[in-house]
Order: C-alpha cells, then structure tokens, then sequence
C-alpha cells in the first residue's frame, strides 16, 4: 500500500512537470495578440477588391503624387487602384524621358545629379488645390516647379543661399502666394563659413525662408529669410482660414545639441512649433529691414520683433498640420504617446497678451498651457496628421506601426488601423485643404518586411490604400511604391487637365522645324547646328558628318501631332539620350571628341519601322 | 414624223407652272448644303486609334477630325504602304465642282424665271450628268489611291479599293465610308428636279388637253 503511494506521488510529480511544461509552452504564443490567423474574411476581400478594381481601360478617380524621397523623383499613382501611371524626375538624370541629358534640363539639374525629394505641394486657390502646379522641397535647399499641364518640372530653385538641408519645404500658402522652406541642418551662415562646433549653441543658424510664387507663370524668386536658433527645422504647414497670414514649423533639438544627437537631442520634454505672420515679414522686407547675408536679406527677429512666436510642443515634434477650418494647428511629438492640439484663437490671445515663459535668442516663447486645447492620446510615436470632410482627424503612429482616427473637438480616438509597418506620413484625399474629401487614405510605410515576393534583401516601401468612408476604416490594399515616398498628396483627377501633345503653334524654340526639307547640318567654324526631324519612321537626317573637336548642337524636333507618338535620340558611346515628346522640341550640345561612327536610334518604341529610325553620327578624325 | 416633231416643239416651248418653278428655287437651296457641309465622310477604327480618325470631303478641300490632325496621321499611316499624301491640292475636283455648283444654281433660277419647259429639260440632264461623273470622279479617285502605290513602300499590300459606301476591312483596320450632309442634299436636288419634270409634263399635258377641248 505504501508503495502503491509512492508510486502514486512519483507519477503525481512526473505529471505535475508535465504541465508546468504545458503552462510554461503556452505562455509565449507564436503571434502576437490580434494578429490574423488565416485568411481575412472572404466578403471584406470581395469588398475591398471591388472598391480598388479600376476595370481595364477605366480610370482612376484620384491621383497621388508621391514624393520620391532619395531617387528625386515624383512618382504619379492613380486612386483606388494604386498603379503607377508615371515617374515625373524633377532631382536626378531619367534617362526613360531623356531627363538630364538635354541641355535645357542639364542646365536645371545644375552640378547635381541627385536630390532627397519629400514633400510635395499641389498649388492652391483659397485653401483649395487648384491643379496648376505642384511644388517639392530637395534636402539640397532647393525647391522644383512641376506644371501639372504637362507634367514636366519647369523651375528648380537653388540652392537657395543659408538654407541648410531643407527638409521643412515646400509648404505653399492657400492661394500659392509662397511655397516655404528652412533649415534641417543649422550651420555657421553663410555657406562657406567656418566654426567650431562648440559655438554651435551660440553662432550656427537655422533659417526659414519663403519662397514668391508669380501667379501667372509659377515662377520662383526668394522673397524673405528668417534667421533663426540652432534648431532643426524638420516639418510645416501654412495656416489656412481663420489662420491664413501664418506658418507653422516644427523643430526638434531645441537643446541645441551636437554629437550624438539621438540622445542628445532628445532630452527636453518640450521642443517647438515656430509660429510666423508671414505678412509681416513680407511688410518688414518691402520697408527694406533684414542684414544682408550671402547676398539675401535675412530678418533678425531680435531686431524686427512681432514676426515669429515659438509654441512649446512635446516631444520632439515631427509633424504640424492645420485643420480645414484653419483653427487648430495639430503638433506630433514622435517620442511620446500623445498629439497636442492647439487654439489658434489662444495663440493670438496669448501674444496679444504677452503671454510669455521666456525666450531663445530674443524670440518670444508663448505659454504653453495658454496656448493648448487638448493632448489627444492617439498612441505611440505620432508623426503626421490628415483630415477628413467630417470633423475626423487621421494621425499615423510610427512606433504603434498603426493610424489613429479621433474626432477634432471632443478629442476621442474612435479606431485604430494597424500599418505593414511603421507608417511614416500619410495622404487623404485632399487631406490638408479647406474641403478634405474623404474616401481614402494612404499609409506610406518605411517598412515592408517581405508582405511581397521577395525581391533580396533591398526591400521596396509599401503603401496600403485604407477606406475611411465609414465610421471604421478599412484595409483595401497593399502596394509597394517605388522608394521612397515620403509625403503624398490626393487630389481629384477632374481638377488637373493636362495636355496629351504639345501644340505646334506652341513651340517657340528658334531651332524648332516642322518640314523635312528644313533638316541638316550649318557650320559656323567648329560650332556645327544640327537640326532633326522626328517621325515616323525616319530621322533626318540620316547622317551627320562632323570634325572632331566640333562643338554639336542637335535639336531635335519631334513633329508628330498625334497622341502617345513619342521618339527617342540615342547617341552610342556619347552618353546621350533624348527624348521628345509630339511637338516637342529638345536640344544637347556636346563636343565630338572622338572619331569614328556612332549610330544614333530612336530609343522610344515608336511605330511598326521603329528598328529603321536610326541614323550615323561620323566624326572625322584629325589626320 | 413632222407630227412628231412639231409635238415635241410645242412640248419644249412649254411654259412653266409656279409649281415646277418654286420647286427649282428649292432645288437652288438645296444646293447651298454642298458648300457647307461634308460630301463624304470617312472613319478609321483600329485597336490603336479607339476613337477613330475621321477624314471629312468638302466639296472644295479635305478636313480631319482632331483638329485636322487625324489627316496628318493617316497620311503618316498611308505612307507605309507607299499611298500619296491625302491633300487638298491634290483634288482637281475641288476646283470645278464649286463652281459648276454655281452654274447650275445659275442654270436653275434662270429657268425658274424663264419658265420653259425646254430650259427645265436642260436642268434635269446637266444636274444628272454632274451628278454621275462627279461619284465616277470619286471612285476613280479612291481606286487611285488604293493602286497608284509606290513600288518602294516599306509593307507591301495588293493595290485595293477603299470603300466608297459602307464597311471595309484594311489590314488592321475597319472603314466606314458614307455620303455626307452635303451629298444627302445633292441626292435630294436630282428628286427635287424630276418632281418639278413631272409636274411641269402634267401640267403641259393638262394644256395640251384643254387647248385641244377649246379648238
């Protein structure tokens, strides 16, 4: 019997290990919580595919103009379905359009052959997108005009003198009076001057600056600069409405840091939001105020007063963003749990008020209890905020990997959204304007982590589209977008109308020609004019015969009037290749230096005698 | 056989009811469409060009759809298989048929005015003659585009004849070939004229019958 209990207690014991081991093997699950187990449901997936099928031949009703990040392009989506229509290159050679590589666009690109493109703005009219142009900020202190007629960047601005990593463009204000700029990078101004680090609190500068926009033409000329603390001018928004007058920039490292600034700079609860009236630095600069600083007229807020406020913003706020109705200005520190929202109406109250806790370098700081309306607890590591036509806000959540849906006004998160993975900005349909339109948005991820076949170990950005018409959002798609979209902007397509061929009576390049008879080769000395023809299925000439050492003009006229009728102009060993679209003219210039014949071809599949559009370049060698 | 042709003479020497001659007025105003209006028109479909390039035949020059650029393109597409460039220049008949136009309006409102039967007579047979060497003009020029192909023409096809009424297939693409405003109008001048023909017989019959009853 006692034995019988002892074998009782040994198997008691053997079991009781047993399942501990069982409880210990449940304790970690092989998902995390709410993560999907199997497929969704098969109606949501009939749903959402319904919603972003754009049958064939049909089109899409928004278009998405992503930013392109380092590839310094912009990259033309169409909404719902999410394909890409089109790369506009604005920063860097494109040898598919020919970019870069006639002298026009060469002369543009400058001595560049790269930008870091993130923050694209559709032109406005009263808060509104008016479909004109679209403008976009180069880390290089540089700002591009792209003319939405034909989807072709127009002007690259820049680098503009003292803005240093400009990051916190190309915000324009509601009726495209300015697209604004600053300084990411502060340093010792102006460029090419030298200081120590050590003197980085006290003698390095940030800058803001705007940039006039001419209403008729687009074009862009610098109208002001502001010279500003050691900070890092990272993000901005215009004010619009109640707020229109007013600019928004967030920065981080007011603790003017150097060294290892993920710690370094990250030690203040508060950073700010720098609040500028931009009329009145516009009044200060017509009265002839601000120092001439690498050749521009810089305003010194310490000597003209009552241009910029800084509003205290936790923690290290990334982006700011200005409701519809222009009366909030919504700040995301991205190292906390919460999105502060500010009262326009405080603000001004508080500076009428001399609402004050102090200053930085002579620029007033406004109090922040005076100023906020509400900590809205949207989750961790907020970043950027969109708004719907509803009263609803969408902020994206990069640590939480998710976006966060509260109501502006009563301050409540009412859903929540997970994003494949960590979403930097986000793009609702028309999402920063005065009428947001709801429908969709988009989550541009900084992650993808092989949600598609896997393409090695560089990994393409994802993009998911989410339905925010209903009270809870929805999933609809994943696509991958080429790297690296920062900001997006959504705008209706029935608001653009571009051109599909470029009028002939259009063109007003003097070595423009639209007869055949007109084709072939001038000399004036070594200077040698080319002028081509392009059409179907022939170049001409045929041949050029050129001395080397000659300095080539070729202009290359494609005289198709037909939609889609593009050609190519490619010159072998010589590192050129043009391409003109119908009614285009393009020009490269180049010097033969050497002999020998090069074939030249049209590069742009043009017609059922493509493969015969080609032609010899000889050059005579000296003998 | 003098009977016979006194009875003609007296037939010709006819005069004119308002019914016959306020039909040749209308006929003159029907012929004002053909200034104004296409005389024929065709469209080209294919699955490249899925809205079609339309070629309009006025009866003093050539149009195209698209602003006139549809006929760039065709020549453009003609060109590989070697056809002549569709042009203005190239019909003689936009030269003479404006004007022979004229002068059968002329024609007719002279007999509206004149009011014989002879001159009526003359009306009917001109206008059907214009009418016929003008659609023979057409053809003829059609069958010389489709066969007058140059012999170094990079795509080599069978000389052809396009369509002058209705569908054809061509290489890749379908064409529709119809009369125009303008020729629906011409159509209705040769109606207009037989009308006015018939009536002016019945109304010389009707002379003849009564001058007969009162003799």
């Amino acid at each position: 019997m006692r034995q019988a209990s002892g074998k009782w207690k040994a198997t008691a014991a053997i079991a009781s290990i047993f399942a501990a081991a069982l409880v210990a093997w449940q304790c970690a699950p092989s998902a995390p919580k709410g993560a999907k187990k199997g497929p969704a449901n098969a109606s949501d997936q009939s749903v959402a595919a319904m919603k972003t099928y754009v049958a064939p031949g049909d089109l899409d009703e928004f278009y998405m103009f992503a930013s392109g990040g380092h590839s310094g392009q912009v990259y033309v989506y169409g909404i719902p379905s999410m394909r890409h229509l089109s790369t506009i290159p604005v920063y860097t050679p494109y040898p598919a359009t020919g970019y870069g590589f006639d002298d026009e666009s060469k002369a543009m690109l400058g001595n560049l052959t790269w930008g870091d493109a993130h923050h694209p703005a559709l032109s406005e009219t009263n808060g509104d997108y008016d479909g004109r142009w679209l403008f976009i900020n180069d880390m290089n202190g540089r700002i591009a005009r792209i003319d939405l007629r034909d989807f072709k960047t127009k002007q690259i601005f820049g680098p503009v003198p003292n803005v240093s990593g400009n990051h916190s463009g190309s915000y324009v204000t509601p009726n495209t009076e300015y697209a604004m700029m600053g300084s990411r990078f502060s340093i010792p101004i102006p460029k090419g001057k030298v200081l120590p680090l050590d003197k980085y609190a006290t003698e390095w500068k940030g800058v803001l600056a705007a940039i006039k926009i001419d209403p008729k033409t687009g074009t862009m000329s610098l109208a002001w600069q502001i010279l500003m603390p050691p900070f890092d001018y990272d993000l901005g928004d215009a004010g619009k409405k109640v707020s229109d007058g007013w600019m928004f920039w967030t920065c981080y490292n007011a603790e003017r840091a150097t060294g290892k600034l993920e710690v370094t700079a990250s030690q203040r609860d508060r950073d700010y939001i720098a609040a500028v009236d931009w009329r009145a630095a516009q009044k200060a600069i017509d009265e002839g105020k601000g120092d001439l600083i690498g050749g521009v007229k810089v305003l010194d807020p310490k000597k003209v007063p009552g241009i910029v406020w800084l509003m205290p913003c936790g923690k290290s706020p990334h982006g700011v963003d200005v409701s519809p109705d222009g009366k909030y200005i919504v700040g995301s520190g991205k190292l906390q749990g919460v999105t502060t929202v500010f009262n326009f109406e405080k603000i001004q109250t508080a500076i009428r008020n001399k609402d004050l806790t102090g200053d930085e370098d002579g620029i007033p700081v406004l109090k922040y209890e005076s100023i906020k309306d509400a900590e809205v607890a949207v989750g961790l590591g907020p970043l950027h905020t969109q708004f719907g036509p509803d009263g609803y806000a969408y902020t994206s959540l990069f640590v939480d990997s998710a976006i966060a849906k509260w109501k502006l006004g009563t301050w409540e998160v009412v859903d929540k959204i997970p994003m494949s993975y960590s979403i930097g900005h986000l793009a609702a349909a028309e999402g920063d304007t005065c009428t947001p339109k709801g429908k969709y948005l988009v989550g541009l991820n900084k992650l993808s982590h092989g949600r598609h076949l896997s393409v090695g170990p560089g990994q393409p950005e994802s993009s998911q589209l989410v339905d925010i018409s209903e009270e809870k959002m929805k999933l609809l798609y994943d696509a991958f977008t080429e790297p690296e979209p920062h900001y997006a902007q959504i705008v209706l397509a029935k608001t653009l109308h571009p051109i599909e061929v470029y009028p002939k009576e259009e063109n007003k390049n003097p070595l423009a020609i639209w007869d055949l008879k007109d084709a072939g080769v001038t000399r004036a000395g070594t200077n040698v004019t080319v002028k081509v023809v392009l059409v179907r299925s022939t170049i001409t000439p045929q041949a050029i015969e050129v001395n080397q050492g000659d300095t080539v003009k070729i202009a290359l006229t494609n005289i198709e009037q037909t939609t889609d009728e593009l050609h190519g102009f490619g010159l072998l060993d010589y590192n050129i290749n043009i391409v003109c679209d119908p009614g285009e003219t393009k020009v490269v210039t180049f010097k033969a230096d050497k002999p020998g014949v090069f074939p030249y071809y049209c590069t742009n599949f043009c017609s059922a005698l493509h493969q015969e559009m080609q032609g010899y370049l000889i050059v005579k060698g000296k003998s | 056989m003098k009977n016979i042709l006194a009875k003609s003479n007296r037939f010709l020497e006819l005069p004119l009811d308002l019914g016959p001659r306020g039909l040749l007025l209308v006929a003159v105003l029907l012929l004002v469409p053909s200034y104004l209006f296409p005389l024929w028109t065709l469209t080209m479909f294919a699955p490249q060009y899925g809205d079609g390039l339309r070629m309009q035949i006025y009866s003093w020059r050539l149009d195209g759809g698209n602003g006139g650029q549809d006929i760039k393109e065709i020549n453009v597409l003609n060109h590989y298989i070697g056809m002549r460039d569709l042009t203005t220049a190239d019909f003689t008949e936009f030269k003479w048929i404006p004007f022979v136009v004229g002068i059968l309006a002329l024609l007719m409102l002279r007999t509206a005015v004149l009011g014989k039967m002879s001159h009526l007579l003359d009306n009917v047979v001109l206008y059907l003659y214009f009418g016929a060497f003008s659609l023979w003009s057409f053809a003829f020029k059609l069958w010389s585009y489709g066969h007058n192909l140059a012999s170094t023409a990079a795509v080599k096809v069978d000389p052809f004849m396009p369509p002058m009424f209705g569908y054809k297939k061509l290489a890749n693409f379908e064409v529709y070939s119809y009369p125009g405003v303008g020729s629906y109008a011409l159509g209705l001048v040769a109606v207009v004229l037989v009308l006015a023909m018939a009536l002016a017989v019945r109304g010389g019959r009707r002379l003849s019958a009564s001058a007969a009853g009162s003799s």
